[in-house]
């Protein structure tokens, strides 16, 4: 687990060396030192390892999950083209360090055998996220949005705190390896209620941080407030941190009483498919758009966190990874026609201002449209895949009414996909040709080659996890 | 190794179309199609010879059981016959006209040939429901860029429709799926047959159903149609030939190929309403074909009423049905072909399909006449011509199922008659109208499409046997599942 320690280690650096270097050559230093990251991480893999204390424990699984995190990162480290070359307000020499914080908070919360080590990640990640969420100090929107993120955000800490406590109080322990078995050896009827209750305040605390409903309200504000990129970051990091923290909890620690959250979960599941998917059919903004589409994928992958299934841990891993391809993807092209439109158009984050992309910028138009279809779950893209496995998971174990809920909103989401592609296709509007730096254009292709690969042969990464 | 040349040689065509843009798209897409053609008559040649099916197998999914595997037999065979056939004609169709050399035109109706060749080869559920799906996106496209007036929500209506129906299909086959034997389960739809007839009467039910809604909606049945005339008269005229021609019969070959061999109970308990949904349809899309005033509009309720036909006789699950149906499939899909075209050859020349404002071209073009009555009379299906034959044995196999439905759906005849007639006075017949006075002759590429698909329609009423001989085999051993 020497990544993490690296990861804080370039990002402490990565504050000393934007005094000498420009953007640029930050950037690229991030992106190594990402690789080294992931590299460190795959090292220990096939080595079940405990760290620090055995606060922390190294499985294949959360080397999955590391990666993904990573991957993400790298990617958006890679499109972060946007923060101004000749704007002094901006420091990109923070915003990289920060964000290499946050993945050192992400690994955390993916790999933790002990309750506070959880807490101590889910904090590094949510504090940077506030910070970034905001860093666009003089757009008053980015302001809300980072004062709202950190208020709900906070309440939320609270709340998994104190189910945490109530857990401890419960089994006087903190290591969820302990938990399990205390758990599985004590008889139900024996167990202080509060046990139930801390359980629930804990899954209640980590549903806000992937924004499940009906926790979600901050979503739509924070990802249409905070500036595009950190937006990507968010709606892949914490979200990919977050399932898997709730994944381990759920059916790692407190699968011994599986019949005190199903429902609840299942419940959650349902409300979230549904809210999500119908208020984003109503959006105008496609940012606003992805953030309810992210809420609407936070319910599909509920839908397989269970205790009883093997299958379930490659299910999620692979749900993420389709998920932060095609998420990447859509808001790297949101990014370059945003900054295109901005002057140009009144609102220049909504579908009108997609109008006529494809004309001059086919390239653009395609990798939207490949991620869009991604997201929605067409065939031959990782999406359909993705929801596939959802579905026969959920099937395998006799969950009928989610999944049929599940069918239908995937029709609802069609649509609010689809205006996007119509919108690039088959609307006339006048988008010049834009000029996309290198970096860039090589991180969005492969985002889209990768969405089309997993969606041909899905077994590529299926296998290795 | 020739089922993967005729799956993918098109989608090669079209891809290279597509990225590279060359400027003689004509050319390159129609030599395609017919190359494709060839290796399709070679396949089927070597299937009627040996009457054994072809298979392709390789693993796609190792640990889910799912299989990139192909399949043509007697009832696969037709069905890329047809869809080879057509193909050629309608990228025919396009040649003289701006659509000709338009390379993103051609390589969509070439990705579009490649998935459903992909979806009527499919031996393995997934594979077929993935090309089922995959169908739909260069259809859209092509809809959606070269439509006529208002085609955005239009379109966008039926593909949200039928993608909506086929998630009925999608949770459906999962559902099946997972009750196969074997820890990594099977998606071959040979497994599929065994796995679901052992099921309950009460799922078969409700998986019949949700199979049955979304090839409904391809086909489409009553009350499933109402994306279809508007789909119809927007698309250009070539996606209207693809829809209709080809793609219609996604959903009439996933009802014999999924449906009757997998749920025989459910049909025993939802068969009778379907039957009921699909003869409705036909009386119903007869007597709105009547009153059409938009020569387009008109053949597109036609061919609904035709759809619905073919479905009643496939679900009585009878030899006869079986065999009438995918004979049927075949032959309204060279009709269709043919009479679109001559809409659309009608249309060019005088920029309209009002039937009120046409009318005397045969006085100017006599080859369109009698093309346009052959074809017609196909639809009709007089003796001699191909669609008789085919709604003979679907005709006899639902009154052998049940005489009131047969009598019912047998008013097809007299109704069909109406409008198809209807519509060769109107347009042909008469005195000739002022934009119809000076109707220019047929060229040779016209020609080149319509004389062949003419004689299609006569040599399909003369030597139907071919046809019914090549399909023989597989139909009785769909047939031999249900006793």
């Amino acid at each position: 687990m020497t990544a993490i320690i690296a990861l804080s280690l370039f990002g402490i650096s990565n504050l000393f060396l934007g005094f000498w270097f420009p953007r640029k050559v930050l950037q690229v230093l991030t992106l190594l030192f990402l690789a080294i990251g992931m590299g460190l991480t795959a090292i220990d893999w096939n080595h079940e390892l405990l760290w620090f204390g055995n606060m922390f424990r190294t499985t294949n699984t959360s080397i999955n999950f590391s990666l993904i995190i990573q991957l993400a990162a790298f990617l958006v480290v890679a499109l972060s083209k946007a923060f101004g070359a000749d704007d002094e307000h901006t420091h990109p020499a923070e915003y990289y360090a920060i964000m290499l914080f946050s993945v050192v908070g992400a690994i955390i919360m993916v790999s933790f055998d002990h309750m506070i080590m959880l807490f101590v990640g889910l904090e590094i990640l949510s504090v940077a996220m506030y910070v970034l969420t905001g860093s666009d100090k003089r757009n008053l929107k980015s302001n809300e949005a980072a004062l709202k993120y950190f208020l709900m955000g906070a309440f939320a800490t609270g709340i998994l705190l104190f189910g945490i406590t109530l857990v401890y109080g419960a089994t006087k322990s903190f290591y969820t390896s302990n938990l399990a078995n205390i758990i599985a050896a004590t008889a139900p009827e024996s167990m202080p209620s509060f046990l139930y209750i801390g359980v629930l305040l804990m899954i209640v605390g980590l549903l806000f941080k992937v924004s499940a409903a009906p926790f979600h309200f901050w979503t739509p504000d924070v990802y249409e407030g905070a500036p595009t990129i950190f937006t990507m970051f968010m709606s892949t990091v914490v979200k990919t941190a977050g399932f898997a923290a709730i994944y381990h909890i759920l059916s790692g620690v407190f699968g011994g009483i599986y019949s005190t959250w199903v429902f609840p979960i299942y419940f959650i599941s349902m409300l979230t498919l549904l809210i999500g998917n119908v208020t984003a059919a109503y959006q105008q903004s496609i940012k606003r758009m992805l953030a309810y589409s992210s809420i609407s994928h936070a319910g599909y992958m509920l839908m397989t966190v269970n205790a009883k299934q093997i299958s379930s841990t490659s299910t999620i891993l692979y749900y993420s990874l389709s998920y932060t391809l095609a998420t990447v993807a859509a808001f790297a092209v949101l990014i370059i026609v945003s900054e295109y439109q901005t002057g140009r158009k009144e609102k220049p984050e909504d579908y009108s201002s997609f109008e006529g992309l494809a004309k001059n910028n086919p390239g653009l138009a395609f990798c939207m449209t490949i991620s869009l279809l991604s997201l929605a779950g067409i065939p031959l893209t990782a999406g359909f895949w993705g929801k596939f496995f959802i579905f026969s998971d959920s099937f395998s174990r006799n969950v009928i009414y989610p999944v049929i809920l599940a069918i239908l909103m995937s029709a609802v989401g069609i649509y609010y996909y689809f205006k996007g592609i119509i919108a690039m296709y088959f609307k006339n509007g006048d988008i010049d040709r834009i000029e996309v730096p290198l970096l860039f254009k090589i991180a969005l292709w492969f985002c889209t080659v990768a969405t089309l690969a997993l969606g041909v042969y899905p077994n590529i990464v299926k296998n290795l996890f | 190794m020739n089922l993967l040349f005729i799956l993918f040689f098109p989608l090669l065509i079209g891809a290279f179309l597509l990225i590279a843009k060359p400027k003689h798209a004509f050319i390159i897409s129609i030599s395609a199609t017919i190359l494709e053609a060839i290796a399709t008559g070679i396949v089927l040649f070597k299937i009627n010879e040996s009457q054994l099916s072809i298979t392709f197998i390789q693993d796609w999914i190792p640990e889910l059981g799912i299989q990139f595997s192909l399949v043509a037999d007697g009832i696969s065979g037709v069905l890329i016959g047809l869809c080879a056939l057509l193909l050629p004609f309608i990228i025919g169709s396009t040649a003289k006209t701006e659509k000709a050399n338009h390379a993103q035109y051609q390589g969509l109706i070439l990705l579009m040939q490649s998935a459903m060749m992909g979806a009527f080869l499919a031996k393995d559920a997934f594979l077929f429901y993935f090309f089922f799906e995959a169908s739909l996106l260069p259809i859209y496209f092509l809809a959606s860029n070269f439509g006529g007036e208002n085609r955005s929500a239009i379109t966008f209506k039926f593909l949200i429709y039928t993608i909506f129906g086929s998630l009925f299909l999608f949770i459906g086959l999962i559902y099946v799926y997972l009750r196969t034997p074997g820890a990594t389960h099977s998606a071959d739809i040979e497994t599929l047959y065994l796995t679901a007839r052992n099921l309950s009467a009460e799922s078969q039910g409700y998986l019949f159903m949700a199979f049955f809604i979304a090839f409904a909606i391809k086909m489409p049945i009553f009350p499933f149609h109402t994306w279809q005339p508007d789909t119809y008269t927007t698309s250009p005229s070539q996606g209207t030939m693809l829809l209709s021609g080809v793609m219609l019969k996604m959903g009439t070959y996933g009802v014999i190929r999924l449906i009757i061999p997998m749920f025989p109970l459910g049909l025993g308990t939802w068969g009778n309403t379907a039957m009921i949904l699909s003869i409705i349809g036909v009386i119903y899309g007869s007597i709105i074909a009547i009153q059409q005033k938009d020569a387009k509009r008109l053949l597109a309720y036609s061919s609904f009423a035709h759809v619905g036909l073919i479905s009643a006789g496939m679900l009585t699950q009878s030899f006869e049905g079986i065999q009438g149906a995918l004979y049927q499939m075949l032959s309204h899909g060279i009709n269709v072909v043919g009479l679109f075209f001559v809409i659309e050859i009608i249309e060019r020349r005088t920029k309209s399909r009002e039937l009120a404002q046409l009318g005397g071209i045969t006085q100017s073009s006599y080859a369109l006449t009698v093309t346009f009555m052959i074809l017609s009379l196909g639809s009709v299906a007089l003796p001699l011509t191909n669609g008789f034959i085919g709604e003979f044995i679907l005709l006899k196999s639902i009154f052998d199922y049940s005489l009131i439905f047969g009598i019912i759906a047998g008013i097809t005849i007299i109704l069909g008659a109406v409008y198809t007639l209807r519509l060769l006075q109107k347009t042909m017949f008469g005195n000739a109208s002022r934009i119809t006075t000076e109707f220019a002759g047929l060229t040779l590429e016209e020609k080149m499409v319509l004389i062949p698909l003419s004689i299609f329609v006569l040599l399909g009423g003369i030597f139907p046997n071919t046809i019914l001989h090549f399909s023989e085999e597989s139909v009785m051993q769909i047939t031999q599942l249900l006793k």
